[in-house]
């Protein structure tokens, strides 16, 4: 999934500080399952935004709303409504749903909450690590699932560099070499020839930005 | 020095511990601050990050969680999780611009009625000492 | 005037070769006195490119120097600063220029040094990069164009023998050879014994191989390059041993712990040859050289 994180409470405050009614607006799919941006993430800045503009004295309206995806139009469309009672949207997507809640509800301001980080996956409970880059031509089958691009410091794509210490990468001591590990996987999978196939330069070209996929 | 207010102290207890030592206290007819309300829960691992905020939006003066002594709760864990959360909470709580002493984690066994009622004089003299909850005067003012 | 490097590796001698890092900035002058220094002792000089991603005069400015003062020089090439255009640029008017031998290497990551927030290139890797080499030499360039003038280098590759695992590299090894590489000088060498069974699973690929060596001055240095320079490993016996010299004479032991090793390497033939790295000091290559009985 997307991954995200939230921003500092103090950049968001100061991000929403010339409105005086908020709507916050929180994502169900994937910054729900990273813990980002989802319908439990929502109340809880929502408490924290009450708390600190009655504080300060301000007196902000806060509302709260959380769509099932904000990357998908007819997602939006229902709270379109609600959302004219406000004077701006905090949204708590990634920021392909932050861009979408713009465009829809344009020329509403539509802030974000999250900074997105990555394609990833869930390593263990409150861990998310990145795994895909999006690169536009999957080479996983050549790597025995495990990606060069994203894990390689060096995005290298002929086996590891001459950095790399019991099997740890040069550029993060914590970090696994990407190349050990696919050199141990494909070990494992008695594919090891497929180790030393030649992989041509990667085609930086493969998805244009901002890229588009369509469907015929 | 601020006027005198009286305290009111919010206390998250669990069934197999804390709440247990509420009711020995009272048995053993300890005296104790009186300015405590007591939320039962089975277990402090049900108390969430929000609950602790809210009760803090809704006007209490200083917050406990009470759950069992590490090693001995009923359900594994959750007091581990609960003095996370309570650990978390004091952070967001510095953040958003209350002070983080207002919340605070114990581990109270349920034989241990004096600790209870130490926890229940310490969090009211603590709320003394800080002061009422700046938010109250808007909630006073909203009704 | 020196012999081309590839008649040196043709001749079956014990080859020698060393480096020279470039200065930060456009004062020529102690890499103009090092290159005075090393042109008639050693077979061929090295120029790093970059070395340890810090900032520096080229490689390829350091080749031509070379050639101006009439010595042998190796362009070093890595893949991180530069993309695929700018590097067969670079190998065509090295070549225009006189320059046959490169080394191609990946690169040491940005992190590891001055300009932590610059971006790695990386659009090619070093096996890619050597084929990039045998493409050019056909009379075409990775696009698939044909060139006005083509080039013929001499090629080398880097290669790890003291990496744990060794499997990954050894296999990647196999892969220079087969993009090209005609020889490799090694990361430091410290262990022999690893460095005999190296050679054993080398040996088959019919290369040429020098083994690095790395001139250590104190134990303090050493356990530097251990904790910060990717693909050095000095055993803590080395450290030790240097530790152990009497005070201001650590320099010295360096310099016998290098010469030895060197001439253990050519007398039991162990490999190739060596190609000596004294960074920063320069002008000790020519003590090692004599504590090797090489002069």
């Amino acid at each position: 999934m997307i991954v995200g994180d939230r921003k500092p409470f103090d950049e968001i405050k100061d991000n929403i500080r010339d409105y005086k009614k908020i709507l916050i607006l929180g994502c169900g799919t994937c910054v729900s399952v990273c813990q980002a941006g989802g319908e439990k993430e929502v109340e809880l800045l929502a408490s924290e935004l009450r708390i600190a503009n009655k504080l300060a004295g301000k007196d902000v309206e806060i509302g709260q709303a959380t769509i099932k995806r904000q990357c998908d139009k007819e997602f939006i469309e229902p709270i379109v409504e609600k959302a004219k009672q406000y004077d701006a949207v905090l949204s708590m997507a990634c920021g392909a749903g932050v861009q979408l809640v713009a465009d829809v509800m344009e020329p509403k301001p539509v802030i974000p909450a999250l900074n997105t980080d990555f394609i990833g996956i869930t390593e263990s409970p409150g861990t998310w690590v990145e795994r895909c880059q999006a690169c536009g031509n999957c080479l996983l089958e050549k790597t025995g699932g495990i990606c060069p691009i994203t894990r390689c410091a060096k995005g290298l794509l002929n086996g590891p560099c001459g950095g790399t210490k019991d099997g740890m990468c040069e550029v993060d001591t914590k970090k696994p070499c990407a190349w050990t590990l696919i050199y141990q996987r494909l070990e494992k999978q008695g594919k090891l020839d497929i180790f030393d196939e030649y992989n041509p330069p990667r085609n930086f070209q493969a998805v244009v930005m901002p890229g588009k996929v369509t469907k015929s | 020095m601020v006027e005198a207010f009286e305290p009111k102290v919010v206390a998250f207890c669990c069934h197999y511990c804390a709440y247990s030592a509420a009711d020995l206290a009272g048995s053993m007819r300890l005296e104790y601050s009186p300015n405590v309300r007591i939320v039962k829960l089975m277990c402090t691992g049900r108390v969430d990050i929000i609950h602790l905020l809210k009760a803090f939006e809704d006007g209490a003066d200083t917050v406990f969680v009470a759950g069992c002594e590490e090693g001995a709760c009923h359900f594994l864990e959750g007091n581990m999780k609960a003095k996370q959360r309570v650990a978390q909470t004091r952070k967001l709580l510095k953040e958003i611009g209350l002070e983080p002493e207002r919340l605070e984690m114990f581990h109270i066994s349920a034989s241990n009625a004096p600790l209870f009622a130490a926890a229940c004089n310490e969090m009211t003299e603590r709320a003394r000492k800080l002061g009422p909850n700046p938010l109250r005067k808007e909630i006073v003012k909203a009704k | 005037m020196p012999k081309p490097f590839r008649e040196v590796l043709d001749s079956g001698k014990f080859v020698v070769t060393s480096e020279i890092g470039p200065p930060k900035g456009t004062n020529l002058e102690e890499m103009t006195r090092n290159i005075d220094l090393l042109k008639d002792k050693v077979d061929a000089i090295n120029v790093t490119d970059n070395q340890s991603s810090a900032m520096r005069y080229p490689s390829l400015g350091g080749c031509l120097l070379i050639k101006d003062r009439g010595g042998e020089p190796i362009l070093q090439m890595t893949c991180r600063d530069r993309n695929r255009l700018a590097l067969q640029s670079d190998l065509l008017f090295a070549y225009s220029r006189g320059i046959r031998n490169v080394l191609c290497l990946t690169g040491d990551s940005i992190p590891v040094g001055d300009h932590k927030e610059a971006k790695g290139v990386f659009d090619l890797d070093s096996v890619q990069l050597l084929r990039t080499v045998r493409t050019l030499e056909s009379g075409k360039d990775l696009g698939g164009n044909d060139l006005n003038g083509a080039v013929k280098f001499c090629t080398g590759a880097v290669v790890t023998p003291e990496a744990h695992p060794i499997e990954p590299q050894m296999h990647k090894f196999k892969k220079k050879v087969a993009a090209g590489a005609e020889f490799f000088q090694t990361q430091a060498v410290y262990d022999l014994n690893n460095f005999r069974t190296f050679m054993q699973h080398a040996r088959p690929s019919n290369v040429k191989i020098f083994a690095g060596i790395v001139l250590l001055v104190s134990a303090k240095m050493a356990q530097y390059m251990n904790a910060n320079v990717p693909g050095i490993f000095v055993p803590q016996e080395l450290i030790d041993e240097l530790a152990g010299a009497e005070k201001g004479k650590a320099l010295q032991k360096g310099v016998e712990i290098a010469g030895h090793m060197i001439k253990t390497i050519k007398d039991e033939r162990i490999c190739d040859g060596v190609h000596i790295m004294a960074i920063g000091k320069e002008k000790v290559v020519v003590d090692i050289l004599a504590a090797a009985g090489l002069l």
